[in-house]
């Protein structure tokens, strides 16, 4: 718990600091009365034994997992659906919502739904429990691919994953990933790993990892991408410099925490977790959630952020 | 699908989280509230007020004394809390003994041991070896005996497992640890007022305590130093305690903890048996009437009032929610109750399969719970895990995706 109100705190002070709206803070166990609702009478539980598309998240590791099916009707809407989920009250309550909003939309109208949309509908979620509705939207996309895939459809662009996140264990986006890929030329999951986190945990996304790599060895192949792999300029690494021991240190010191640069390596912002932020099972989070996003925005977009453990 | 209703459902709140604190007892605020209204002085004080404060703290420290069997009011430092007492006897005895660079504790340690450890492993080069139970919950003690050595500061091990119950063998540990003359400190925060402890008669040097988790307040614990064993104070400043320990004396705090510490002496007997049948009963019960259910950790030594109980297939958080809508108060091991991604470390350490850690559930009584409570939680567990299940992708067939 410690850890995650130094998360919240630091992250409110950032976006007070940048003027931002804050974000709404729900602790643990600050359920909405519509996600007990939905957890104590989910709706549309079981399966469908003849689905259009189903889609499988999650694995009993990672203490979350969702199985969402679907049918449609003859008007190409959704008829029917039906979920499974092994996890939280709020896992239960964002899969039950979930087949609620699906039903009766077409599903293209389906593939807008966001787990933003799915937090919102259940009155907003704690922020700890944000993953279940992204789980929720994971499992409809998988079911979406797996209809178009039956059918021998193409998949519509809307359902590959651009930038969703890759790593559910340490939130890494897939554009993460691939800048990584691209830059530093990453042939294998362990690499990525290294370079990123993503796949560090649960391995679950090891799978998508790979298909990440693929691709972008194919592009690299083909020429498509330009590859820029100059490192950043003297005047990069001062402001980098910069940022990191002045604002980003010392919100970290207020909350016993500290952050030392330890080298630039291109693109590439290695550094060490200091005090109260090394023994905190978050510093993952605050240093992709934060620190990198903090100097994605003012120095370069493209800077990995890596954490050198002792 | 069925709505969970529960027709027995009681007004209050029927408390079986007792090892994360417990209720304060009438007696206890009774004796203490004088003490917040009236004799409000600081000990130090050269007035009647400061007097009377003064010899508070005293019959507190008879107390506690009292209930470890401790002989010598010179042995007992009062402190915050357990995780003070615990802080203190780790880094107070690596500061004692700069050359030594070693600690043995073990996996299953609470976080207040378990976490500063850590610490001094990455950050103070500290070496420190852990030590491993098997899937009961059990030590090795040939594991422990090869790994002692001669930089070997000090043992640290608890008495019983917060989570689980489960009791280690602290006398036979500390006769291998006290061969090779090396410090033995005891966590017995969770033993303390559930099981005999004398220390007149124990190999143990350090001993860890905490008043809430025996019906005293938040905020006071205490540690027993053996006479003559070399420790440094962790807060300095201030002559309190001997030295050992600055600032002002929480003498309410104390005052409670002295009584609940004797009423805790007087209740060690019905521990072991009033509360270890209700507990026994409640266990029996939900096995009896639960599938696919076990019980964590070796079954005939543990605590009299916990048992862990894991449900397979699915999630701790929803059993917790369901179990508050029916009023009774639990905890679990899960994942999403502790705000991190990872199940208890003790059940992970014991090798307990995802597939039941997750789904952990720990109940522990005390003797403000009736026959009654039991026989109501024991009765809606199975409709809970029932509901539960029926909304889980897994089963028997179907272990992951």
């Amino acid at each position: 718990m410690q850890a995650i109100i130094c998360i919240e705190k630091i992250i409110s002070k950032t976006l007070s600091i940048a003027g931002i709206l804050r974000l709404k803070v729900k602790n643990m166990w600050d359920y909405t009365e519509k996600v007990m609702d939905h957890f104590m009478n989910p709706r549309n539980v079981g399966k469908l034994e003849d689905a259009d598309g189903m889609g499988e998240v999650g694995s009993m590791s990672c203490g979350d997992a969702l199985r969402l099916m679907f049918k449609l009707d003859d008007d190409q809407k959704i008829s029917e659906a039906k979920f499974q989920t092994f996890g939280c009250g709020s896992a239960i309550a964002s899969s039950s919502i979930l087949t609620e909003m699906i039903i009766g939309k077409t599903l293209e109208e389906a593939s807008k739904i966001t787990n933003e949309n799915i937090a919102d509908e259940l009155g907003g979620l704690p922020r700890e429990k944000m993953h279940c509705s992204v789980m929720g939207r994971e499992a409809l996309e998988e079911a979406m691919i797996d209809y178009y895939t039956k059918k021998g459809k193409e998949i519509p662009c809307t359902l590959i994953k651009q930038d969703v996140e890759i790593c559910n264990c340490f939130q890494v986006k897939t554009s993460t990933v691939r800048n990584a890929v691209l830059q530093y030329k990453l042939k294998d999951i362990e690499d990525v790993t290294h370079y990123t986190k993503a796949g560090g945990g649960c391995k679950q996304c090891h799978h998508d990892i790979q298909h990440v790599i693929d691709d972008c060895w194919e592009e690299m192949g083909s020429g498509l991408v330009q590859l820029d792999s100059k490192p950043v300029d003297n005047g990069d690494s001062e402001q980098i410099r910069e940022l990191l021991e002045n604002d980003i240190a010392r919100a970290l010191r207020t909350d016993g925490g500290d952050i030392e640069l330890v080298e630039i390596r291109g693109k590439e912002v290695h550094v060490r977790m200091i005090g109260a932020c090394a023994s905190c099972p978050s510093s993952q989070a605050t240093i992709k959630g934060w620190v990198e996003a903090q100097l994605k925005e003012n120095v370069d977009s493209e800077i990995i952020v890596v954490e050198v453990k002792n | 699908m069925s709505k969970l209703e529960f027709p027995d459902c009681p007004s209050e709140l029927i408390y079986m989280d007792n090892n994360a604190t417990t209720i304060v007892a009438q007696e206890v605020i009774d004796e203490m509230l004088p003490y917040l209204q009236s004799n409000y002085g600081n000990p130090s004080s050269m007035h009647k007020l400061g007097a009377a404060a003064g010899n508070a703290v005293d019959r507190a420290r008879d107390q506690v004394m009292n209930l470890l069997g401790v002989e010598s009011p010179l042995e007992l430092v009062f402190t915050g809390s357990g995780s003070e007492s615990d802080n203190m006897a780790i880094i107070g005895t690596i500061r004692a003994y700069p050359e030594k660079k070693h600690i043995v504790t073990t996996v299953v340690e609470h976080p207040a041991v378990m976490g500063l450890c850590r610490e001094l492993e990455k950050h103070h080069g500290v070496e420190v070896t852990w030590l491993d139970v098997d899937s009961k919950g059990r030590l090795d003690l040939a594991q422990l005996r090869d790994s002692l050595r001669d930089d070997t500061a000090l043992v640290s091990v608890m008495a019983a497992n917060n989570e689980t119950g489960v009791i280690f063998p602290v006398e036979e540990i500390g006769k291998i640890v006290k061969e090779r003359g090396i410090i033995f400190h005891v966590d017995a925060v969770q033993a303390a007022g559930k099981l005999p402890l004398d220390m007149s008669n124990s190999t143990i040097d350090l001993l860890s305590i905490s008043a809430h988790k025996l019906h005293g307040c938040k905020g006071v614990g205490a540690l027993y130093v053996r006479r003559g064993t070399k420790i440094r104070p962790l807060i300095v400043g201030g002559h309190q305690e001997r030295g050992r320990r600055a600032g002002t004396e929480n003498v309410p705090g104390l005052v409670a903890f002295g009584k609940a510490c004797e009423l805790a002496a007087g209740q060690l007997e019905n521990e072991n048996s009033c509360v270890r049948n209700l507990r026994d009963h409640l266990e029996k019960k939900i096995i009896e009437t639960v599938p696919d259910c076990r019980i964590n950790g070796v079954v005939d030594k543990r605590l009299p009032n916990t048992t862990n109980i894991s449900f397979d297939y699915i999630e701790g958080e929803g059993i917790l929610l369901m179990l508050n809508l029916a009023k009774i108060a639990a905890s679990s091991g899960s994942a999403c109750t502790s705000g991190s991604l990872e199940p208890s470390h003790v059940l992970k350490a014991m090798g307990i399969p995802f597939i039941s850690a997750h789904g952990s559930i720990r109940f522990s009584l005390s003797r403000f719970n009736s026959e009654a409570e039991v026989d109501y939680a024991a009765a809606v567990m199975p409709q809970i895990i029932e509901k539960l299940r029926s909304i889980t992708p897994f089963n028997q067939e179907r272990k992951t995706f």
